[in-house]
């Protein structure tokens, strides 16, 4: 098929790059690059192009101005374009300062919300957390995707090429698991038809959740017990949030609590820290 | 626009649409988010509902409007609630109340004139007058009822209704206490109730007090609306979907203080606005839109709710009608208009003084197959004002040999027309050809980039 064989087409160069250059960022950014250029072009992002040059100015000079007060061991502005992208693709604002304010709010937090050498929370998210509750004029549309069926696909595709890169795929299809196994048994005790929960399973904002922040290596526990431990905690809430609690953006705020409890994990199951450059060309 | 010239669009607009409510097709039977059911063997189709939602703190005020045709003995209604609802919770509303909403909400056709080409001023600076079109514009046994799992927990009348609200424990229980007390419930109903019983959710059922309704006079039913506080903001749409064969349409008015509403678990768009169209439009404006919506619906393969309207309810530009007053807004459930007047200083229905409430107006047609799960809303943070708006521009009438400026606005003018017929035929889906003989383009005239025809 065209779609599938162009897909496998651009996994494979995504995954030569990154290979060539050791560092699975490399074919995150190529990935979530993608999801941006398909979302605003083929699915009513309502995103401004001002919105966007403005997340990455702020994400790019945060991480510079991180660096003077916290020199690094090596730089690299990849995380600070990945966070760029992420908050691009799930923060929408009627106005323009949301958006650079979430970014610096983000990177910004990698230094200064740091527990035992690493920090609590996914960049990205922390950003959504702050706009949500501090910044006028934000919200998250959960439903911007539409459930297109091949975009799903897609997202499998881009997003399983990024763990793997990452090692860290055990997280996400953990993650799929608990989530989309409760609302099986949820679809199954209020006698719903099947198709929620293959409805359920085409959104994309699931999918980009299990596959770009869930799974960041850099703020899941480090040892596998927890993060499969942490991978039923967050859906757990999540469906709290939304089916008890009837309230929106359950998995964003979902993986905010639960990353309170990352430092716990790592400290009942120690296990060695990730570390992005120690794969491919280097190692 | 300057504000004198704003001010005569202002007015022309609001006579013009004044003139063409009137002219809006009647709809076809409505149905509600639950579902009709009949008592005798009317044959009861919903086709077409629509509901306004005022909601602000997770207090929620929902009214149904209704378009019900057949006759009051044979109407009924089922709608999931999220919580037991007492008497004065429970109100008739008044029918011309939706059909303002739906006025001022309409997707609108605004036409302008080419200025004279001849003329000194510059094309730039000619002022467009805008006018707008609207598009469409007996008692139950309480120990048999607990013998089936079924409790009423609440009865009373109001208006020409008797309500009773009920709570159950099997969804077949309640299936057969609604066909004990003579409701014809259509086949597959308990299936369809199960969901809604296991989420706790109680049932309010409607039927007309015959003695009632004659006494008032009232030839059509009124609308229904209920007032609850409850954190869940959705539309039960699944039980009105056992009594319909094929696609429904919805349209849900939803008024919020803070911006505009979206669905969560389907994608919710904009249809294409602000395009250009061909003159000819304006004798069918209804047939285009309508065309228009259906194939934008396809493209989405149904699974899209639209956007048609998202504004500020203290204005419109051009306006289709008026905004809505203070105390209709009231009516329809905006309980905290009086707190935002006290923050605004500002007379609330002038043009550009916005009120402290968001009027979104969404579409959608739906089957069961494509709309698996009942809507979910969240209200955004979004105040960018969004309209369904089509424009018309009339040409200039003069002869090309009047100047030599004139020769050169007719050349445009006829690459302008195959841009419009194109436009068309993009939105609508329907054959370009046609379209621009229509127009007196003739096909063979036209010459298309090579390119165009290839990906058709």
């Amino acid at each position: 098929m065209g779609v599938a064989g162009s897909q496998r087409h651009f996994s494979n160069f995504g995954r030569s790059l990154a290979t060539a250059l050791g560092d699975p960022r490399l074919s995150q950014i190529f990935a979530l690059g993608s999801l941006l250029a398909l979302g605003a072009w083929f699915r009513d992002f309502s995103l401004r192009p001002a919105q966007i040059v403005l997340t990455f100015a702020a994400a790019l000079g945060t991480q510079r101005l991180t660096w003077r007060c916290y020199p690094p061991a090596a730089r690299s502005y990849r995380s600070a374009i990945i966070t760029a992208l992420s908050l691009t693709i799930l923060l929408r604002a009627s106005n323009l300062f949301v958006h650079p304010v979430a970014a610096a709010a983000a990177i910004s937090s990698k230094s200064l919300i740091r527990i035992r050498g690493k920090h609590l929370f996914n960049p990205a998210m922390l950003g959504i957390v702050v706009a949500l509750l501090l910044l006028p004029g934000s919200w998250v549309s959960p439903g911007q995707w539409g459930n297109d069926i091949a975009l799903a696909g897609w997202f499998v595709t881009m997003g399983a090429l990024v763990t793997r890169r990452a090692s860290r795929g055990d997280i996400s299809w953990s993650f799929l698991g608990f989530y989309l196994g409760a609302i099986a048994l949820r679809i199954a005790w209020l006698g719903q038809r099947w198709d929620v929960w293959t409805h359920q399973l085409s959104s994309g904002a699931l999918l980009l959740f299990a596959f770009f922040m869930i799974s960041d290596p850099m703020t899941a526990p480090n040892s596998r017990g927890a993060r499969i431990a942490h991978a039923a905690l967050v859906p757990a809430i999540a469906y709290t949030w939304q089916f008890s609690l009837y309230r929106t953006n359950g998995l964003i705020w979902a993986l905010f609590v639960a990353s309170l409890a990352v430092p716990l994990w790592d400290l009942a199951m120690p296990a060695a820290k990730f570390e992005w450059i120690t794969q491919g060309a280097i190692k | 626009m300057n504000m004198s010239s704003f001010k005569l669009v202002f007015r022309s607009a609001i006579l013009l649409a004044a003139a063409t409510i009137a002219l809006a097709t009647p709809r076809d039977a409505h149905a509600f988010c639950g579902f009709f059911v009949g008592k005798a063997d009317a044959s009861l189709v919903n086709h077409t509902s629509e509901v306004a939602i005022a909601r602000h703190d997770d207090k929620t005020v929902i009214s149904m409007s209704n378009d019900y045709q057949g006759a009051p003995k044979d109407f009924a209604m089922v709608v999931p609630v999220p919580v037991v609802l007492q008497k004065g919770q429970v109100h008739v509303g008044d029918p011309e109340l939706f059909h303002k909403l739906e006025a001022y909400s309409a997707p609108r056709l605004v036409e302008y004139y080419d200025p004279d080409p001849c003329a000194a001023i510059a094309l730039s600076e000619a002022a467009g007058f805008a006018r707008a079109m609207s598009a469409a514009p007996a008692a139950p046994m309480p120990q048999r009822a607990n013998a089936l799992g079924v409790k009423i927990e609440a009865q009373f009348s109001v208006g020409e209704y008797d309500i009773v609200i009920l709570s159950a424990k099997q969804s077949d229980g309640l299936e057969t206490w609604l066909r004990e007390n003579r409701y014809k419930i259509p086949p597959g109903a308990s299936v369809a109730l199960a969901p809604y019983i296991r989420q706790d959710m109680k049932f309010f059922v409607a039927k007309v007090n015959l003695k009632e309704h004659e006494k008032s006079g009232i030839e059509h039913l009124r609308p229904i609306q209920f007032a609850f506080e409850s954190p869940k903001f959705m539309l039960p749409i699944r039980l009105g979907m056992i009594n319909s064969s094929g696609a429904q349409d919805l349209i849900v008015y939803l008024l919020t203080r803070d911006g505009r509403v979206e669905t969560t678990n389907y994608r919710t768009v904009k249809l294409p606005t602000g395009e250009n169209v061909p003159e000819s439009v304006r004798d069918d404006f209804q047939g285009f839109y309508k065309a228009m919506f259906s194939e934008q619906v396809e493209r989405n393969q149904m699974h899209a709710v639209f956007t048609e309207y998202a504004w500020n309810m203290g204005w419109c530009d051009p306006c289709a009608a008026p905004p809505l007053t203070a105390d209709e807004l009231r009516a329809l459930g905006v309980f905290w208009l009086d707190e935002g007047q006290r923050r605004s200083p500002i007379a609330p229905m002038m043009y550009g003084g916005a009120v402290p409430v968001t009027l979104t107006r969404l579409h959608l047609r739906y089957t069961a197959a494509t709309f698996p799960e009942d809507l979910v809303f969240q209200e955004t943070q979004d105040i960018e004002n969004y309209q369904a708006r089509y424009v018309m521009q009339h040409p200039w009438s003069g002869s090309a040999n009047a100047c030599p400026a004139a020769k050169n606005y007719f050349v445009q003018l006829r690459q302008r027309k195959i841009e419009e017929a194109e436009t068309l035929a993009e939105l609508t889906g329907w054959n370009l050809d046609s379209i621009l003989k229509k127009a007196g383009l003739s096909g063979g005239e036209v010459t298309h980039p090579w390119w165009q025809k290839i990906w058709q």
